[in-house]
């Protein structure tokens, strides 16, 4: 489903990607787990060009997209991608944060988005904060907000990038449960994560990078288990 | 009428009073058309300096430098004056070397027409900056997040981006409308009777120039006083519907 071939990025000298290959299949979860600073969310930033590759080659379902011809936007509208510090429309309510990608770019009918988004809202927990602004919803609930926006484009993939890290511990839960819900209905999800509760658990595949590199991938059991990497096990041995 | 200097002085104040409201109506329709016309110029203005496009980007550094670094006095001689020098310069040169007809017979542009124009033109200038700040403020993680969904560049601009940066520039775009109120003054040297214009044209017939003079300083104290209090309730406004 997706398949990164030595992909290198660059910032003028600083070389953040060090030929990343890696491929993820239809339905599977794949979690990043590193140190910061090792290029993780740069990676994911990667799969829907919201940083562009300086080297190699990403596909998507077999379509090369960093590729010029490629429309992007199209691209983007079947991955859906969960910021770190949310990024929702702080103008529009959470029901007009839903739908306006939609009705914008899939021209869905309002009453049509709307009625998905009412779902949306349902599956997240929030039926009842469809009229409200984001600056009346706490962290937790902003960010279960922006994952029924990003659902609500019906993408092929989800992006998570450090979805709980801006959270007060107490709401970290909320989310990673509607994020397990996902992963057990079948979305692919690729998921940039400190939760190794949340990697363990809901992970098919876990890869661990550091310094731009892909250092160890596999099984949870086995990343966690009985990992080879001397970096990774100091890593293990820091947080757990 | 009887009182000494002082029944005087409130009489020739009182008489012309009528005639600097008609000047203070012109110095607000110029001022209301200019921050008009120059909003729709700056917000154009502010996305062509934001364009990726380098060209595009430094053609527009390049009119909004022009426009806020010579003074307003010499654009709006340049606009009366020098426009209508290049036009007969040039019709005379096409006339002579190419035999084209004459199209021309007039060169000045009508002194509302000139006011406007200079007005706008520099009044553009400084939106644009007013609207590229506006929109810099707001989080990349915005554009990011339209992005991301699909949405274009011009969408992302246009759904979530310029909303929030709108109401950011209201205070000074306030500012703006109070400062192009008060340089409207320059005009007079033109000849068009707005505020100022009527002061010296009564200063001129009565010689009473302090008294008038004060007035008409007053007049527009008045009327920046009031515009600086409408900002302030719309930002109060817009604040509390976020």
């Amino acid at each position: 489903m997706i398949e990164v071939k030595n992909l290198h990025k660059r910032f003028n000298k600083l070389h953040v990607l060090k030929g990343i290959d890696c491929r993820v299949s239809a339905q599977e979860v794949v979690c990043v787990i590193g140190p910061s600073g090792s290029g993780k969310s740069t990676f994911l930033r990667c799969i829907n060009l919201l940083e562009e590759p300086t080297e190699g080659e990403i596909y998507i379902e077999n379509v090369k997209i960093n590729d010029p011809k490629t429309n992007i936007n199209n691209i983007r509208a079947e991955v859906g991608m969960v910021f770190q510090r949310f990024n929702l429309f702080p103008h529009k309510t959470a029901l007009e944060n839903i739908t306006l990608a939609p009705a914008k770019v899939r021209n869905v009918s309002k009453q049509e988005a709307e009625r998905d988004a009412h779902k949306l809202l349902q599956k997240v927990g929030l039926t009842d904060k469809a009229n409200v602004y984001p600056d009346q919803l706490s962290g937790g609930q902003q960010q279960r907000v922006a994952i029924a926006r990003a659902l609500a484009m019906k993408p092929k993939v989800m992006l998570f990038d450090e979805p709980t890290s801006a959270l007060d511990p107490e709401m970290v839960g909320e989310v990673l449960a509607v994020m397990k819900d996902l992963a057990r209905e079948g979305m692919t999800m690729i998921v940039v994560t400190h939760e190794m509760g949340f990697a363990r658990e809901v992970g098919d595949r876990v890869i661990f990078m550091d310094e731009g590199c892909i250092l160890e991938e596999g099984t949870p059991e086995k990343i966690f288990g009985d990992p080879h990497n001397d970096r990774l096990k100091s890593f293990l041995s820091k947080i757990l | 009428m009887s009182g000494g200097i002082w029944g005087d002085i409130l009489d020739v104040v009182i008489e012309s009073f009528p005639f600097f409201l008609t000047g203070a109506s012109m110095t607000i329709k110029i001022t209301v058309l200019a921050v008009t016309f120059g909003c729709i110029l700056g917000l154009f203005l502010a996305l062509l300096r934001l364009s990726k496009n380098r060209l595009i980007s430094f053609l527009a550094v390049c009119y909004i430098d022009f426009f806020r670094g010579t003074p307003l006095l010499v654009q709006i001689l340049i606009i009366a004056f020098g426009i209508p020098n290049l036009l007969e310069v040039g019709q005379s040169y096409l006339v002579k070397n190419l035999g084209m007809p004459q199209i021309l017979h007039n060169y000045a542009l009508p002194i509302f027409v000139i006011a406007v124009l200079a007005t706008t033109l520099n009044s553009g200038a400084y939106i644009a900056e007013i609207f590229r700040a506006g929109v810099q403020s707001i989080d990349r993680g915005q554009m990011e997040a339209a992005r991301s969904l699909g949405l274009t560049h011009a969408q992302a601009m246009r759904y979530i981006i310029l909303p929030q940066a709108f109401k950011r520039v209201v205070p000074p775009l306030g500012n703006e409308f109070i400062a192009m109120l008060k340089d409207t003054s320059l005009l007079s040297v033109i000849g068009l009777v707005e505020l100022t214009r009527s002061g010296q044209l009564t200063v001129g017939a009565t010689y009473k120039a302090f008294p008038v003079l004060l007035t008409i300083a007053f007049i527009y104290l008045v009327m920046t006083l009031a515009i600086s209090r409408l900002v302030d309730y719309l930002e109060r406004r817009l604040k509390t519907g976020d």
